[in-house]
């Protein structure tokens, strides 16, 4: 116990001594390991605004019930209840027949033909709605056809309430609006996973250059009877320290560059500024750099080290 | 204590640099290996350190095979074996003083035992002044010293100075090997490989002399003869 506590502190100084001494190359490994974690950092940035907007536009999507204006309350509530209880349905929203009125006089209140036109009726002529939002985008057919077979039920014994689902006729665009969610669910997949390649790669590649430099240096530790955790464990250290420096400078670049981008990504993505993400996810995001950091640097001087321990 | 029994070396067909080579080393005793560059003075040093295996025969030391050694067994059988190399190997981002607590440390020895020690073996090769500095600010005699100082220090059983004094001036060369001379005065045995004929004249002690790979004399207290 004494032993491994008198190692580790051994090993700890080495790395931190060794660090600074060797402060040129330290430097150059801490700046790509920096450029690594600004790449991560940017994709969950760009994940989150994807996510927001993706989201956005999934609330857009729905399919509109429109009943006749002879339809009975209690069937249409009966009709939503039956709706309500489908596995797919997120949210259904009924609209009585006043309330479509009114809804419809907002909409058109700047267009007097249309109101006067509706004054001189002495009816409502605007029948109840369902508005019925799905969990998934890609499961409003299954709805729609539902409410088909309710309906086709319902005329067979001659008594029908649905005057028509909107569905039909935004059918187009609904499916073609999945396929793009999807190809951008697909895209940025595929993106995350080359990036984070791209930068483990890159780290890698520099961690093993300086290790590199100190070969002969690690062939005399092995050569003077050193145990391999005595010759890795600095380097290790060497590593993580960096990732962790460079975890601070990649999280400190973020700050001028989210607020400068803040308004535009506010306007593009729709409600969401990339610096109040920055701002409300910090802590969470310290916590990404950081362990990615340590990660990277030590596991990359871990395994550049491992060629050279075998004399 | 160390033997070689019929150890060959053969890199390719048209490079062999050890041919059946077989001698025996007693303990306390001063054994220098000359030879011309490409003898295969070095290849011996390493094979008993290890470094390199034998294409056959075997290398013992203390009746153990050090190629079936494990690899806890062979970091224990390297700090038994203190190293000076021509080339000095110091390690250039630690200091005089860190270069020697460094061999202690993988040793397992503890802080007390290494501030009491080092002191004392940088005041024995004298860089007592120098304690503080990095190797790049030490000449090439300062150099060697620390690392007869760090070969040292553990007090192994066995000192191997491959050509030591290949990179020195007649004086210094005289210090060292005054040094490894006192070494071996303490009771440590001592290997060095030479193509000095000045030091080997001046010892008096045992000397192989290899060529082309294989032991063409072996005399007790021999001079340089090729």
């Amino acid at each position: 116990m004494f032993m491994m506590w008198t190692d580790l502190k051994r090993i700890l100084r080495s790395g931190f001594v060794g660090f600074w001494r060797n402060a040129f190359v330290s430097l150059a490994s801490t700046l790509v390991m920096a450029l690594s974690l600004f790449i991560i950092g940017a994709l969950i940035f760009l994940g989150a605004m994807f996510d927001t907007s993706l989201t956005q536009l999934k609330d857009k999507v729905d399919i509109n019930v429109y009943f006749l204006t002879t339809a009975p309350e209690s069937e249409i509530l009966d009709l939503k209840t039956q709706v309500e209880a489908l596995p797919e349905v997120g949210l259904v929203e009924y609209v009585n027949r006043e309330k479509a009125l009114a809804v419809f006089r907002e909409r058109h209140e700047d267009d007097q033909l249309i109101l006067q036109a509706l004054d001189e009726l002495n009816e409502n002529p605007l029948g109840a709605n369902l508005n019925i939002k799905a969990k998934e985008t890609s499961q409003y057919e299954g709805i729609a056809k539902f409410l088909d077979s309710q309906n086709a039920l319902a005329s067979g014994d001659g008594n029908a309430i649905i005057d028509r689902v909107n569905y039909y006729q935004n059918k187009v665009a609904i499916d073609h609006l999945n396929s793009i969610i999807d190809s951008i669910e697909t895209l940025s997949l595929a993106l995350v996973f080359l990036f984070i390649f791209i930068s483990i790669a890159m780290t890698f590649n520099t961690v093993r250059l300086t290790v590199f430099t100190a070969r002969d240096e690690i062939s005399v530790m092995k050569l003077v009877g050193a145990e391999n955790k005595y010759v890795r464990g600095p380097f290790v250290v060497e590593g993580a320290l960096s990732g962790v420096i460079s975890a601070f400078i990649a999280l400190i670049l973020f700050y001028p560059l989210t607020l400068w981008l803040g308004p535009s990504t506010e306007t593009f993505f729709g409600g969401i500024s990339i610096f109040d993400y920055y701002l409300n996810n910090f802590g969470h995001i310290f916590l990404i750099m950081l362990v990615a950091g340590i990660v990277l640097g030590g596991g990359s001087s871990y395994l550049a080290v491992r060629r050279y321990l075998k004399i | 204590m160390i033997h070689f029994d019929n150890v060959s070396k053969i890199y390719s067909d048209d490079s062999v640099a050890l041919d059946k080579v077989s001698f025996t080393v007693l303990p306390k005793e001063f054994v220098s290996i000359v030879g011309a560059s490409g003898a295969g003075k070095s290849t011996l040093l390493k094979m008993l350190l290890a470094e390199e295996r034998p294409t056959d025969g075997a290398v013992f030391y203390s009746s153990a095979d050090v190629c079936s050694l494990s690899k806890n067994e062979l970091n224990d059988h390297r700090r038994k074996i203190g190293t000076v190399f021509q080339d000095f190997r110091l390690l250039p981002n630690k200091t005089a003083y860190e270069n020697i607590a460094f061999a202690m440390e993988v040793a397992g020895k503890s802080d007390e035992e290494i501030e009491s020690d080092v002191p004392h073996v940088l005041e024995l090769v004298d860089l007592t002044e120098k304690a503080w500095n990095f190797p790049h600010e030490l000449s090439g005699g300062e150099k060697q010293r620390l690392a007869i100082a760090r070969a040292i220090i553990n007090q192994p059983e066995v000192v191997i100075a491959d050509e030591p004094t290949g990179n020195l001036d007649p004086i210094n060369t005289q210090e060292i090997v005054q040094i490894l001379k006192k070494i071996n005065d303490l009771g440590t045995t001592v290997i060095l490989t030479t193509h000095n004929k000045g030091v080997v004249d001046s010892l008096g002690r045992r000397v192989i002399t290899l060529d082309m790979g294989k032991v063409v004399r072996d005399d007790k207290s021999g001079k340089y003869t090729l």
